[in-house]
């Protein structure tokens, strides 16, 4: 797990970092079972930043926690292929998995409160999030520490690393927490909302810090947000969720540009956007309410709030192929993204 | 709900050097500290409009708000609705004209009552009508605010986030008050839910000729409610005026930092280098002078002195006009701009 | 989402993870409150139906039958399945009015102690600054005093008597009342309904008693359960050291206190009693960790 076999392995031909088919991940509540994730596919390729979007309860923050293996134990998790970088995540031994983790996967929390221990210094977290891993001294795992907190723009590094998490501002530990994460020079940071309880000028900050550190390290990001003004600026490729399906993937430019499912149409409509939607005017609001995951979905779970929904959408939609590399899971994929339709849709994008 | 006496005024609100200030700590053994929440703010809102209140956490937002509408008393300066200063007023003649509508719907509904409970109780309290015109008045603001008529019976915890928020919107217009504080009423809320919500506000604001004060984080949805916005830094107002000013011709460093920082769904553009310090101020230490002076991409030595007083700027249209803040008329007031160099 | 992960993080922390453990961890817990219930409610029927269910007046005398064993003994009869106390008073009619003064105790000066530890205790929590300065001095000088010492000096001074341990008692217990009232409606203070019924200009009590107290009621009803039970020993303890319950009363710690001389000889004169004062206490203590899972958060479901 050193840095040597890291970058040994970055420069190996290209199959994707991690690749994900049909994950399922089901939790026990007290009226049933709910699917939290229902059979989803993607793929991240090293050094891309990959966003997860969508609403609360659409199984983003689940899907992360399983690719972790950070799941309470309830939860049953079931894939036809779980594998990072030839790894097979759903066989791997407990023991190897927590060496993964920290070592070769980092997660970022929302809250980095909650993600550092407030008995500790700082200094003393990062050094003991690397010495866990690797067989470095402490003086080196000191060095390592102050080089990446001068990094991610902390200033009087030095001095910070005597502090405790409470003394920090929101902004400064959520530098501390990708400080942390880099550590051990990760391939893949899952990164759970980072810069949502931040405010606006501090989440440019660390957006553009993170985007910065994620193309000089060449590591992978999952960045997984609700905010479609987030994934737009610092997004490679985009996996829109909704009722614990991948719904659409595309690269970035072509999601906003040319969405195919109805579901990422109505997102981008409702959002209001400067110089687009006429101040004052109604929103394209989508109507009613994600379905219940512990009922049965039937069909496209989408459906009932779709503007566009016909007889054919009582029966579950195949992901469909419309352009290279983008893929959505409506029969009406192709119509929806034909240029026709995409000038009406300009209009109020 | 004398509208006809009040509507003469044609400010719904006005803010006149408003301060509200907290001891912190303080006891036996520590020396207490002086957090200026909200520190000389002075704001006009003319009758149907929306004011946007923008400004970063601890900005001293959501204390205004609670000075507003009679929770805490201010420290200094004075509140006046409909041209009625609300200090010493009774809390009860208050709440006729000024309600609520807050950020979590989770927390701002009594989980151990039914709907129409929570949104009969303004009427109960304000003993308006009979039990039976109460409960009718109930069923008519449920249908107003798009919920059906079986969710009377229900209780917060059977609700989503949307439908919470349609109740507590319920609640705050029953008695058909004046002004709204609306405070981050869409930030715990998705997009799709945010969006049906914002329509909402802006129907009712029609229906009923409300006036909001609109208080967020999320510039894109003040732009597309507010028509004048006021940006508030560390518990001063920094820069006042109209939507399009605001957003089109930014004079204030920070909310021109604001703007950038702002992401619109636009790829290709990256994130923005918006050039501020990484360090966000303490509250209780606020700097000198200037209180963005650390943090200002053009600040000069004279900032960290004297503090800027926050004065109408000439425009370009009409310098005559410039003077018109004292006559209260909504298309006189010009921009306010509290920075050295604007 | 915030929603959606709050309960898996919540299971993370339990120590019995797997699904078979938890599901007889929850019945055990459910189970729990039942078999509370059941034995308190039996108990409550028998002291309500003391006279007639009693067998024989647990004040008469009668000296030529003292000490007569209980059924079990070969020398025991049906007359008085319990035996006789050393005046030849039947012991299982004592017993049976016993749990009239025990439970009568019980909930006055939970009753007591709740309405005066609940007022304290919202009012600071609900008000803060002086009032909650007030209050924790209060509460730092009642935790000072030892409770069994206090009351048994105030006892010795003002004569032992039930009305007098009641009240003792009920002055003495509120503390529990007041720091669970407090640390609940400080956490509710803030919350945003009862801002809005601040803003609505509903009157004080009306905010104290219908948006406040509802929410925090679940924590008290735990904690008075417990000072029940807490109130029944303390009761028993002070009647045993003479300066609670007076004779001829038949409380069940005064019938421990006149045992006691016999206890080498005849012990079931004490087991007994003590018998009967553990399945109280341990009935009342099952139904107070029952309501308490009741209250948790997550199991609230309305």
């Amino acid at each position: 797990m050193n840095n040597l076999s890291s970058t040994e392995r970055s420069t190996a031909p290209a199959s994707p970092l991690l690749s994900v088919k049909q994950l399922r991940v089901d939790l026990p509540v007290a009226k049933g079972t709910l699917h939290a994730v229902r059979g989803i596919d993607f793929h991240v390729e090293r050094g891309e930043m990959l966003c997860l979007v969508g609403e609360s309860g659409c199984g983003k923050s689940m899907t992360s926690l399983a690719l972790m293996g950070l799941l309470p134990r309830k939860a049953q998790v079931n894939a036809d292929c779980l594998n990072f970088d030839g790894v097979d995540l759903l066989t791997v031994p407990e023991r190897e998995r927590s060496n993964l983790r920290g070592a070769r996967m980092a997660m970022i929390f929302q809250e980095p409160m909650t993600a550092l221990n407030p008995a500790y210094t700082l200094g003393n977290q990062l050094c003991e999030a690397l010495r866990r891993h690797q067989q470095v001294s402490r003086k080196a795992a000191h060095d390592r520490a102050l080089y990446l907190l001068k990094r991610v723009g902390i200033s009087a590094a030095e001095e910070r690393m005597r502090q405790y998490p409470h003394q920090l501002s929101g902004g400064l530990r959520q530098r501390v927490m990708i400080a942390m994460a880099l550590m051990c020079e990760p391939d893949l940071i899952i990164a759970d909302e980072p810069t949502t309880a931040l405010d606006v000028t501090i989440q440019a900050q660390i957006l553009h810090l993170l985007r910065d550190l994620q193309q000089e390290f060449g590591t992978a990001v999952i960045f997984i947000t609700h905010d479609l003004g987030v994934v737009a600026r610092i997004a490679d490729r985009v996996a829109v969720m909704y009722a614990g399906e991948v719904i659409e993937t595309a690269s970035a430019q072509a999601l906003f540009q040319a969405p195919s499912h109805p579901y990422t149409q109505g997102l981008l409509r409702c959002i209001p956007t400067p110089g687009k939607t006429l101040p004052g005017s109604r929103l394209q609001a989508i109507p009613g309410v994600v379905p219940n995951l512990v009922e049965k979905v039937d069909g496209c779970a989408f459906c009932n709030r779709c503007d566009q929904a016909a007889e054919l959408c009582r029966t579950t939609p195949p992901l469909q192929t419309v352009a290279d590399g983008h893929l959505s899971r409506c029969h009406f994929a192709h119509q929806l993204s034909n240029p026709a339709q995409l000038n009406a849709q300009e209009v109020t994008l | 709900m004398n509208s006809a006496a009040s509507s003469r005024d044609p400010l719904a609100l006005e803010l006149c050097a408003l301060s509200k200030t907290f001891k912190l700590g303080g006891g036996m053994l520590h020396k207490s500290r002086t957090l200026k929440a909200v520190n000389d703010v002075s704001l006009r809102v003319p009758r149907g409009q929306v004011m946007g209140l923008v400004g970063e956490s601890g900005c001293g937002k959501s204390t205004l708000a609670k000075v507003l509408l009679g929770l805490t008393p201010p420290s200094a300066g004075d509140v006046l609705i409909n041209g009625k200063a609300i200090v010493n007023a009774n809390q009860k003649a208050l709440a006729r004209h000024i309600q609520p509508i807050f950020q979590d719907p989770y927390s701002s509904l009594n989980p151990r009552q039914r709907i129409e409970q929570i949104v009969g109780l303004p009427l109960r309290i304000h003993a308006m009508g009979t039990a039976k015109e109460q409960a009718a008045k109930v069923d008519e603001m449920l249908e107003l605010v798009g919920l059906p008529k079986r969710a009377a019976q229900q209780y917060p915890g059977q609700m989503s986030g949307g439908q919470r928020q349609r109740v507590a919107i319920a609640r705050a217009l029953i008695m058909r008050p004046d002004l709204v504080i609306c405070d981050e009423p869409t930030s715990a809320l998705d997009v799709s839910v945010q969006a049906q919500i914002l329509n909402l506000l802006l129907d009712l604001k029609d229906e009923f000729g409300l006036t909001y004060l609109f208080i967020s984080h999320d510039l894109a949805v003040v732009e597309h409610l507010a028509d004048r916005i006021a940006v508030m830094y560390l518990g001063r107002i920094v820069e006042e005026g109209t939507r399009e000013q605001i957003f089109s011709a930014p004079r204030h460093p920070y909310t021109q930092a604001l703007l950038a920082s702002a992401l619109t769904p636009e790829p290709g553009l990256g994130v923005p280098d918006i050039g501020l310090g990484a360090g966000q101020p303490d509250p209780t230490q606020p700097p000198s002078g200037c209180a963005f002076h650390p943090r200002c991409p053009i600040a000069q030595p004279e900032c960290a002195q004297q503090a800027p007083a926050l004065s109408p700027i000439a425009q370009s249209a009409g310098p005559g006009t410039s003077q018109g803040t004292s006559q209260g008329t909504s298309q006189g007031n010009p921009t306010r701009v509290a920075c050295h160099f604007a | 989402m915030a929603q959606l992960l709050s309960s898996p993080v919540a299971a993370t922390h339990h120590p019995a993870n797997t699904w078979l453990s938890r599901l007889v961890h929850s019945t055990f817990k459910n189970r729990s409150l039942a078999i509370g219930l059941l034995i308190i409610t039996s108990l409550g029927i028998v002291a309500l139906l003391a006279p007639w269910l009693a067998p024989h007046d647990p004040y008469l005398q009668n000296t030529a039958n003292r000490m007569v064993p209980p059924i079990w003994h070969e020398t025991g009869s049906w007359t008085h399945p319990l035996g006789t106390d050393r005046l030849g008073r039947d012991y299982l009619s004592r017993l049976i009015y016993g749990t009239r003064i025990s439970l009568f105790i019980g909930l006055v000066v939970a009753l007591i102690s709740g309405l005066i530890g609940t007022t304290l205790g919202v009012l600071a929590g609900y008000f803060g600054g002086r009032v909650d300065a007030v209050v924790s001095y209060l509460l730092t000088t009642r935790l000072a005093m030892p409770v069994v010492l206090v009351a048994l000096a105030m006892a010795s001074l003002m004569g032992g008597s039930m009305l007098t341990v009641t009240l003792l008692l009920g002055l003495l217990l509120w503390d529990r009342f007041a720091v669970v009232a407090r640390s609940a409606t400080q956490q509710l203070r803030d919350a945003e309904y009862v801002q809005a019924a601040q803003a609505l200009g509903c009157p004080l009590p009306y905010i104290l008693l219908r948006e406040v107290l509802p929410n925090i009621a679940g924590a008290l009803i735990v904690v008075a359960t417990l000072e029940v039970a807490n109130a029944i020993l303390l009761e028993a303890t002070l009647s045993f050291l003479g300066m609670g319950v007076q004779p001829p009363s038949p409380s069940w710690g005064l019938m421990i206190a006149e045992g006691k001389a016999y206890m080498f000889f005849q012990p079931w004169v004490i087991t007994i009693p003590g018998s009967a004062l553990f399945v109280l206490v341990l009935a009342i203590n099952l139904l107070g960790d029952g309501l308490r899972d009741l209250s948790a958060p997550g199991g609230r479901n309305e």
